[in-house]
């Protein structure tokens, strides 16, 4: 009995706990037992539950008193990339080895003040660059999915892959992800939950560890697109402290799922059939664009010239943000140095600290930053990648123009790949797992990622929905007739 | 564009990040796929299109330059990993 309060979605535990038929403190417990019991994903890092049960009683004392937030209550996971205040934040990097903030991040605080509970910080990609929970310091987390009897481990994918193999696993009710170039999508995709990337200003970044600034977005990992809009109404609003948070109102994102999407249009993009995509996949695309037609949608084919060149500018703008955000970690202010030599200098000091504390990938994309940044380089990479980047913004802006509410897409071009499997693929190859996420990051978009089928090995596949800047209400309305329409209810089966 | 042993190594002091010099040739390589991976950006024309400078057009705010916050050295200094007597301490840096 008390391991199914995990499997709540987060909108039947705010009800469950308003009617008084469930506690906090239970379903904190609950989770914190899943946990305990789920060592063999290494999803959750660093686990609070002394500061769990803390907010649990908190919560049930202000759900007693009546008026409290839709969150209040309900336990999360947070990824490692934000900075909680006395709990270790560390970008599943070594480099931060030993970090505990003294400040809270915009995002946690707000949901914390809408009385979630924290439950623990989840595993991730190193800096969050990565799309498979390989480059992590901790270790892989591992998909709670499996093909079929096969017991290979699978990818959760990345960067927010512990938060994905979380919440798909039942062990919190709801978790934070990061977005730069599919991060909350792709693991969601990879693991049959639903993820949603806000409009780039929507949510602070401040607290949030940088990657690439210009990029990163935080946003909701859930178990279905009502949840998605729970979370996202608290994680979102203006904050003086993020000069790029929009001084925007919220709306009330859950009032805006009718489900009605009669006289939408929703647009295909040809761009995003790629050569060598399984069948599998596009057959996935094509029942999600019927059944957007069934519900009234009005469905046309688009085109965005440019998606071909949203990976390769992305590769020169997100290392180049990287190399600039990650000069920081120098040994100096937080984090690891590295112990010296007789006769080294602060020189020394940067290079071996740095070396030592940041894994091969880290290393890899800071350097190509530095490369793309350099003298006599910066404007044959840089300018011109962002450059390109404009054309892949006005791509967009044309069929918005046109009158297309919401674009449709594949949100990957694969179900999840076996941990290792890519060890010796070159880097390229790992990257183009965000082929279909990349370009709302460079545009600012809202984008989202649903469930909405297995497939012959029973992994789960997902579509992905793109809409309009500042209009996630409407994008998540879209979504939930999407969810309805597709029925997606599988679970993956305990082996853990 | 190739980049040789030289130039990943000067890159690398660039970014200080020790790469011993065994190292150093599969550095290269791995430059070597990813720039030819973005070379792809030349095909595309841009000429008379501005660099995209913020995705979200927007005015940034402004605020009375006064001091918010403060007072707070413990803090700022905390988790430091050689901290005396009030600053940040790193090896001898004139002689």
């Amino acid at each position: 009995m008390m391991s199914d309060l995990t499997k709540l979605k987060i909108s039947e535990a705010r009800d469950a706990l308003r009617k008084g038929d469930v506690t906090s403190v239970e379903l904190t417990e609950a989770c914190l037992d899943a946990i305990a019991g789920a060592k063999a994903l290494n999803a959750f890092v660093h686990d609070t539950p002394e500061i769990a049960r803390e907010m649990a009683k908190a919560a049930d004392a202000r759900i007693k008193a009546g008026d409290a937030p839709s969150l209040c209550g309900i336990p999360l996971g947070i990824k490692d990339l934000f900075c909680t205040k006395g709990v270790a934040s560390q970008a599943a990097s070594n480099i931060l080895g030993g970090f505990k903030p003294e400040y809270e991040s915009t995002v946690t605080t707000q949901m914390f003040n809408d009385g979630a509970v924290m439950l623990g910080k989840l595993n991730m990609d190193e800096f969050a660059m990565g799309s498979s929970n390989e480059t992590s310091a901790y270790g892989n987390a591992v998909n709670p999915w499996r093909r079929g009897n096969d017991d290979a481990a699978l990818t959760p994918g990345g960067s927010s892959g512990g938060s994905a193999a979380a919440v798909a696993a039942d062990l919190c009710l709801g978790a934070t992800g990061t977005d730069t170039g599919g991060s909350i999508r792709q693991p969601a995709a990879f693991t049959g939950i639903t993820g949603i990337k806000p409009t780039y200003g929507r949510c602070s970044r401040w607290g949030i560890i940088a990657f690439a600034s210009s990029l990163d977005q935080a946003g909701p990992m859930t178990k279905d697109v009502r949840d998605a809009a729970i979370m996202l109404q608290s994680m979102c609003g203006h904050d003086p402290k993020d000069s790029t948070s929009a001084d925007l109102v919220v709306p009330d994102f859950e009032a805006m799922l009718t489900g009605d999407i009669r006289g939408k249009t929703i647009g295909i993009p040809k761009e995003y059939h790629m050569d060598g995509m399984p069948e599998e996949i596009e057959a996935l695309w094509a029942e999600g664009r019927k059944m957007l037609q069934d519900a009234g949608a009005k469905i046309v084919d688009i085109s965005l010239p440019h998606t071909k060149y949203a990976l390769p500018a992305y590769y020169v703008i997100a290392p180049a943000e990287a190399s600039s955000n990650l000069a920081r970690y120098d040994g100096v202010r937080y984090g690891h140095r590295a112990k010296l030599g007789q006769g080294d200098g602060i020189t020394e000091m940067y290079e071996k600290t740095r070396a030592e504390g940041f894994g091969p990938e880290v290393q890899r994309r800071i350097m190509i930053g530095t490369y793309v940044l350099s003298a006599g380089f910066y404007d044959a990479y840089y300018n011109r990648a962002r450059k390109v980047r404009t054309l892949i913004k006005k791509d967009f802006e044309d069929v918005f123009a046109a009158g297309v509410d919401a674009i449709l897409t594949p949100a990957t071009p694969s179900a999840a790949f076996g941990l290792g499997e890519m060890k010796d693929a070159d880097p390229v190859k790992m990257y183009l797992n965000d082929v279909f996420t990349v370009t709302v990051n460079l545009a600012g978009l809202p984008g989202i990622a649903i469930p909405t089928g297995l497939d012959k090995q029973g992994l789960p596949l997902g579509l992905q929905l793109i809409g309009r800047p500042w209009e996630e209400g409407d994008l998540l309305n879209t979504a939930y007739a999407l969810e309805q329409s597709a029925g997606f209810v599988s679970k993956p089966a305990k082996w853990w | 564009m190739s980049i040789d042993k030289e130039t990943a190594a000067k890159v690398a002091k660039l970014a200080r990040i020790k790469v011993e010099d065994d190292a150093l040739p599969a550095l290269a390589q791995e430059f070597n796929d990813i720039l030819g991976f973005i070379e792809q950006l030349n095909e595309v024309d841009v000429d008379g299109v501005e660099p995209m400078v913020s995705v979200t057009p927007m005015r940034l705010k402004r605020r009375t330059d006064g001091v918010t916050d403060g007072n707070m050295q413990d803090k700022v200094l905390k988790n430091a990993p050689d901290a005396r007597e009030g600053f940040f301490a790193v090896p001898k840096v004139v002689e």
